[in-house]
């Protein structure tokens, strides 16, 4: 092992340097540190720390993944100071030179600190992070479908970092989105069977107009956890658990936009644009519909003009589903459980021949989970759903 | 080369013009396009939403049908958007990766004989310019340069994240593509900070202040870093930038006034097609930057057609 080691080397790291206090404003510095280059980033910043300058602040603790206290970007991407390589981010650098900035989306007490008080612990508690029990609890322990406590594994990965907060894309424009982090918290008690209050929670984060229907798929959240969490993939699942399970009507469209979608791809195979938008908003004849309508009326008007779409297409319906595709989906609708296969607990087929341990995770509505799922979890570095 | 093409649901409906301007440029690429007319709509992200399972099986579906049209000589399945290309990769990965529920989802498929066998090929038209075609060959058959034209890229998250299931490695550094082939066709990449962020469309109906925010946003960078155009593989982000991009503006309070091209009709105009075949005056924001610019070039261009001269180079 030794010999295949490298020795140390040079790394220039470039720092985003800001004392809020001190009325300056931010900027960068450079220093040239050197390291084998299997250590971490975290090792670098804290030996130009001790060797050039003292005044760097960085916040840290474990070194190993664990503590979620070294969330910072590096080259851009955020993740953990002490998770990432050296080699590694020199070669994801522009210039040669790996440049390490804090976290976004949260004010920032000093240099690579972040005030995740401000932001992050806040959306977590918003979530009511706890379990709420039945009322009386039972007399003995809750006996749970082990699948069911499978289900949240991915979920309870979670360390707290805030690396998916730094860069979530919707949290940008609405600083009052929940967020991926305290969305994929919320996940772990809904998807918890010992948990009382499941349709309460799920109501709660549909009605609110910052809450489970604010995030856009960006993926952003599952590229940034270092824990393999995917915490947009949680909030897809908060969604089809409120949808699907607890037909919960939101005030924000989420569960007519997901029905309506449905609906018409069944019908038309083909997305018709101009009635997914009217379905969206509860169908032609609602108000909510008819403001949407007026306030992209000169959208409309200049689109028509254009001959961007024709009135044709906007009003007919050129396309029908084959009969195949309405005959799937009558198949899939019509099962008494939901299939789903969670990678990131099932992992992948060893072999090409297809025989490894097979094993389909079936979890049925509202946390009444059925079937097997027998291999352990974690087998997958990132979470995929 | 022959591709399973699959033209995805937005550009047959609201952005007609990028069904067209494929239709034109395949031929200039020599890419001839086995439309997989039958197939159905990917999702979207949104079906999977409501049932993983009834989208892995939509999109299994179509991966038969491509693989049907393989088997008689396409070289593989080609998409023409971001979204359909994330949606389906999505599918794939879970398809390929467990035999048991790929087994499930092919009994659900073979009333009308289908079968989809694991680790089809399915590109989208930016990866099989890069690596089908090649950046070489693009640039050879290059007619008029986009000297001059300071272009934009805009991605769509579906194409670049998370980069290993999107294929994102050393060899295919698929996140950079866009700037690659605005290089080889001889424009300016312009850097800002939005490319590879949302353009806000999956919640315009949900949340749609926060959806025209990030477009907006977008396009604003965009233009302060001096950009004359966006390009996108993606025509649902061409909804939010482009057809939503009056609303946008009123809603971040600027003038924006940013054209956003299909990445085909950006490949048509180098390769020497008129702006009009390929549906520029279609937009809802006027491209006049990119059209002034390509009617300039013309004029001072010999028309290879007609006095048979090469006019590649000639705009520089």
């Amino acid at each position: 092992m030794a010999e295949t080691r490298k020795p140390a080397q040079d790394f220039t790291l470039r720092i985003r340097r800001y004392d809020p206090e001190s009325g300056e404003a931010p900027y960068w510095d450079e220093h040239t540190i050197n390291l084998e280059p299997h250590r971490s980033v975290l090792e670098g910043i804290l030996q130009a720390r001790g060797r050039f300058d003292g005044s760097i602040g960085i916040r840290c603790s474990c070194k190993a993944a664990i503590c979620g206290s070294c969330g910072v970007r590096v080259n851009g991407q955020p993740g953990l100071a002490c998770h990432t390589h050296l080699d590694a981010a020199l070669k994801a650098s522009r210039d040669g030179v790996i440049e390490i900035e804090p976290m976004g989306n949260m004010p920032i007490i000093k240099d690579l600190i972040v005030d995740m008080d401000a932001v992050h612990w806040k959306k977590i508690a918003r979530v009511t992070p706890w379990l709420l029990s039945q009322d009386p609890l039972p007399e003995r322990e809750h006996i749970v479908p082990r699948e069911a406590m499978v289900d949240v594994t991915q979920s309870m990965a979670c360390i707290q970092c805030g690396a998916c907060v730094s860069d979530c894309l919707s949290m940008e424009v609405d600083p009052l989105f929940i967020g991926p982090a305290a969305l994929a918290k919320a996940y772990r008690f809904v998807g918890d069977p010992r948990d009382s209050q499941q349709f309460e929670r799920l109501k709660d984060l549909a009605e609110d107009p910052h809450g489970m229907y604010d995030c856009t798929h960006c993926f952003k959240c599952i590229e940034a956890c270092p824990k393999g969490v995917a915490p947009m993939n949680q909030i897809m699942r908060l969604r089809r658990r409120a949808g699907s399970d607890h037909q919960i009507k939101d005030r924000n469209n989420g569960f007519n936009h997901e029905h309506a979608f449905v609906k018409n791809i069944r019908r038309n195979g083909l997305l018709h644009e101009n009635d997914l938008l009217a379905d969206s908003f509860g169908g032609k004849a609602n108000p909510k519909s008819a403001a949407f309508l007026a306030r992209s009326l000169p959208v409309i008007t200049r689109a028509l003009l254009r001959r961007k779409a024709t009135l044709k297409v906007a009003l007919g319906h050129p396309h029908k589903a084959p009969a195949d595709v309405k005959r799937i989906f009558e198949t899939v609708e019509g099962r008494d459980q939901r299939n789903e296969l969670n990678l990131y607990i099932e992992g992948y087929d060893e072999d090409d021949s297809g025989a490894a341990e097979p094993n389909v995770a079936a979890v049925a509505g509202g946390g009444q989970d059925g079937q097997s799922m027998a291999s352990a979890p974690g087998a997958s570095p990132k979470g995929t759903v | 080369m022959k591709v399973a093409y699959w033209p995805g649901c937005v550009s047959r409906g609201f952005t007609p013009e990028l069904h067209g301007s494929v239709a034109a440029v395949a031929p200039l690429l020599d890419i001839e396009l086995v439309e997989l007319d039958r197939a159905c709509c990917t999702g979207a992200g949104v079906i999977a939403e409501h049932s993983q399972e009834l989208a892995d099986t939509l999109n299994g579906r179509t991966f038969a049908l491509a693989q049907q049209a393989i088997a008689e000589g396409a070289e593989l399945m080609m998409n023409i958007c971001s979204t359909c290309q994330g949606a389906q990769s999505e599918s794939q990965e879970r398809l390929d990766a467990n035999a048991e529920y790929r087994a499930q989802v092919n009994e659900t498929l073979a009333p009308e004989g289908l079968t989809y066998e694991k680790g089809i090929s399915n590109k989208n038209f930016l990866w099989l310019l890069v690596e089908e075609i090649g950046l070489e060959k693009l640039s050879s058959l290059v007619k008029r340069p986009l000297t001059d034209l300071k272009v934009g890229p805009f991605y769509g998250c579906y194409i670049v994240r998370p980069a290993d299931r999107i294929g994102i490695t050393d060899e295919h550094p698929r996140d950079t593509y866009l700037a690659l082939v605005i290089e080889a066709l001889g424009g300016t990449v312009i850097e800002y900070a939005g490319s590879h962020k949302c353009c806000g469309f999956p919640i315009i109906t949900m949340s749609t202040e926060a959806s025209l925010k990030q477009s907006g946003m977008h396009l604003g960078d965009a233009a302060d870093a001096d950009a004359d155009c966006l390009v996108t593989p993606c025509p649902l982000c061409h909804l939010n930038l482009d057809l939503q991009q009056p609303l946008a503006e009123k809603v971040v309070g600027r003038p924006l006034d940013m054209p956003v091209l299909h990445l085909p009709q950006l490949v048509g105009l180098a390769l020497g097609l008129s702006p009009k075949e390929l549906g520029l005056a279609r937009h809802v924001v006027k491209p006049t930057s990119v059209i002034d610019w390509t009617t300039t070039v013309v004029a001072g261009v010999p028309d290879p057609e007609r006095d048979g001269t090469v006019a590649a180079g000639a705009g520089a």
